[in-house]
């Protein structure tokens, strides 16, 4: 799994009420939540996500199960998401609805052009390479299926 | 030599595991996309409808019609499926399952983080997404990495005003936000003996602040006989000194009463760095602290006294309701002014009631305080419910005193 993007920068322990808060959560409206992510961080930033690999701190997505977190990522365009750590729910939904995650400490610099690539276990920030944990071979599977959802289909 | 999730999840720290879930649910914020995911799925049986439940506690009764109409497709499609289905007012999904449905060495995955809750009973018990909970629905398992364990060793005994809260706030603080990611907690040593069900459970609920996968108690007689009470025969699992990635001590005869404040929960200071702070609403309840001997804490502090701010009380579920009528405990609140809620989640993630406006302050028993939570502009402080208490009938942020509790 390749990608790159321009890079965007957030901070450590982003929590999904700040990626997706509460009040727009009742709603199967997956283009709303696009709309809304990060707003309470910085509202125009939902805007500029589109082909961009969010780099973030430790401890990203930490907090509650929304799975609705992961999905306006995605739905808002961003390519991958980069951080040192990830809490452990929401490393699993990126991963359930095809978010390609590395577990790796890069450095951001906004703006900077960003490569991955998941089978071969790295990250590039402005050509500077940084080795990622590796992701279990079940996980890259449902990755490569495009997420649980049709890797669960393509198995029945 | 094994920790207790190696013993329960069947492999060592490290390994990826394939095991059958014992107990899955979701409830009305996340089965929808749960339900979603099933579909799309093309599944067409859940596996095990007997040991997979659906709960409707997060925004219930519904707000508004969007929230109805959602409510109202997860309720046919829980009933068409023969699910255990339980509807609005009868609590918190995780409380109603500490009522005599979780067993010790369960595996238990729910659509929540604070699922952890119920390691309380020594099950493995952790958070998912909606659509690992879907493909538990259709498979009847799911995969684990078995997880590290740090332990918690507690020595002494609560003393003074503090009580469990206080010392779940104390191991976020000590660990982290992240502390324990990926990891799994387990509460060992003497002094886990005098802490009751009630105690531990505000205390496995809040594993996950710290980034913890589960927060444990190895089944002792206080769990087997809690369980009795319920009618259910359980036996005790015995502590095997398994290898701990790290070990934190605890005297809990040195803790008082915490507060974490900065919208960070493991910003935690002692109650009196903050006294008479003004605050605007006070929050009681919770899967964290919403249970009858919470109530009753309450109402042992708030007795022939009026509080000074709003103050909103949430029973954890209807026997919790029901028991604290029965107690007295209801009229005792009543009379103090406090408003009392359906049970349920009530106002804690800010999407129906007890929202804050703008600049204004609310002191909760609740898990957690980030930004923006319970109301854009608004700020949450968390404590236990002796703090809470005391603080609602000044108005400000007040140290509660031994006398008032115990």
């Amino acid at each position: 799994m390749y990608g790159e993007g321009r890079a965007v920068c957030v901070g450590r322990d982003m929590d999904t009420d700040r990626i997706i808060a509460g009040r727009y959560l009742r709603t199967k409206d997956r283009a709303l939540w696009a709309a809304h992510v990060f707003e309470d961080l910085d509202p125009t930033l939902a805007n500029r996500l589109e082909g961009t690999v969010v780099i973030a701190g430790s401890n990203m997505g930490c907090g509650s199960s929304r799975e609705q977190a992961a999905i306006a990522l995605k739905e808002a365009g961003v390519v991958g998401v980069i951080a040192p750590t990830f809490a452990r729910i929401f490393f699993r939904n990126a991963i359930n609805i095809g978010l390609p995650l590395v577990e790796c400490p890069v450095s951001c610099k906004e703006g900077a052009w960003v490569r991955f690539n998941l089978e071969e276990g790295w990250a590039e920030v402005d050509g500077e390479r940084c080795i990622a944990r590796p992701l279990s071979p079940k996980m890259l599977e449902i990755l490569r299926a495009g997420g649980l959802v049709p890797y669960w289909r393509n198995r029945r | 030599m094994a920790t207790l999730s190696e013993r329960i999840l069947g492999g060592p720290a490290g390994t990826y595991v394939d095991v059958r879930v014992d107990r899955a649910f979701a409830h009305d914020g996340t089965g929808v996309l749960t339900k979603e995911a099933f579909c799309e799925m093309h599944c067409e049986k859940i596996r095990d409808p007997q040991g997979t439940y659906i709960f409707f506690d997060h925004i219930a009764p519904a707000n508004n019609s969007t929230t109805a109409t959602l409510q109202a497709e997860l309720r046919s499609f829980a009933r068409a499926r023969g699910l255990n289905f339980t509807d609005i007012g009868e609590g918190i999904c995780h409380q109603l399952l500490a009522e005599g449905i979780v067993l010790p060495g369960e595996v238990v995955v729910g659509a929540d983080s604070h699922t952890c809750t119920l390691g309380a009973f020594g099950a493995f018990a952790t958070g998912v997404g909606a659509t690992d909970m879907a493909a538990i629905w259709a498979s009847g398992g799911t995969w684990f990495r078995v997880p590290e364990t740090i332990a918690i060793r507690l020595t002494g005994s609560l003393e003074g005003a503090a009580e469990p809260k206080d010392l779940a706030l104390a191991y976020v603080r000590e660990l982290g936000m992240d502390g324990a990611n990926y990891r799994a907690l387990e509460f060992v040593g003497d002094g886990v003996a005098g802490i009751p069900m009630a105690g531990r459970l505000t205390c496995s609920n809040m594993a996950v602040e710290a980034g913890a996968k589960a927060g444990m108690f190895y089944a002792d007689r206080e769990t087997v006989g809690y369980l009795a009470g319920f009618g259910i025969s359980a036996t005790t699992q015995e502590p095997d000194d398994g290898t701990s990635a790290r070990e934190l001590e605890i005297d809990l005869s040195d803790l008082t009463p915490l507060i974490a404040s900065g919208h960070r929960v493991d910003r935690v200071q002692e109650v009196r760095a903050l006294a008479g702070t003004p605050i605007d609403q006070v929050f009681v309840g919770t899967c964290t602290n919403g249970r009858l001997a919470d109530l009753e804490r309450l109402a042992r502090v708030l007795r022939g006294k009026k509080v000074k701010v709003r103050t909103i009380v949430v029973p954890a579920s209807r026997l919790t309701l029901a028991e604290a009528g029965r107690m007295g405990i209801v009229e005792t609140l009543l009379a103090a002014g406090c408003v009392i809620g359906i049970p349920g989640c009530g106002p804690c993630l800010g999407a129906h009631m007890g929202v804050l406006g703008e600049g204004e302050v609310c002191l909760s028993t609740a898990n957690r305080n980030f930004t923006n939570r319970m109301g854009v502009g608004g700020e949450i402080l968390l404590s236990s419910v002796a703090t809470a208490g005391a603080s609602a009938l000044r108005g400000e942020i007040t140290v509660p005193e031994a006398a008032d509790v115990r």
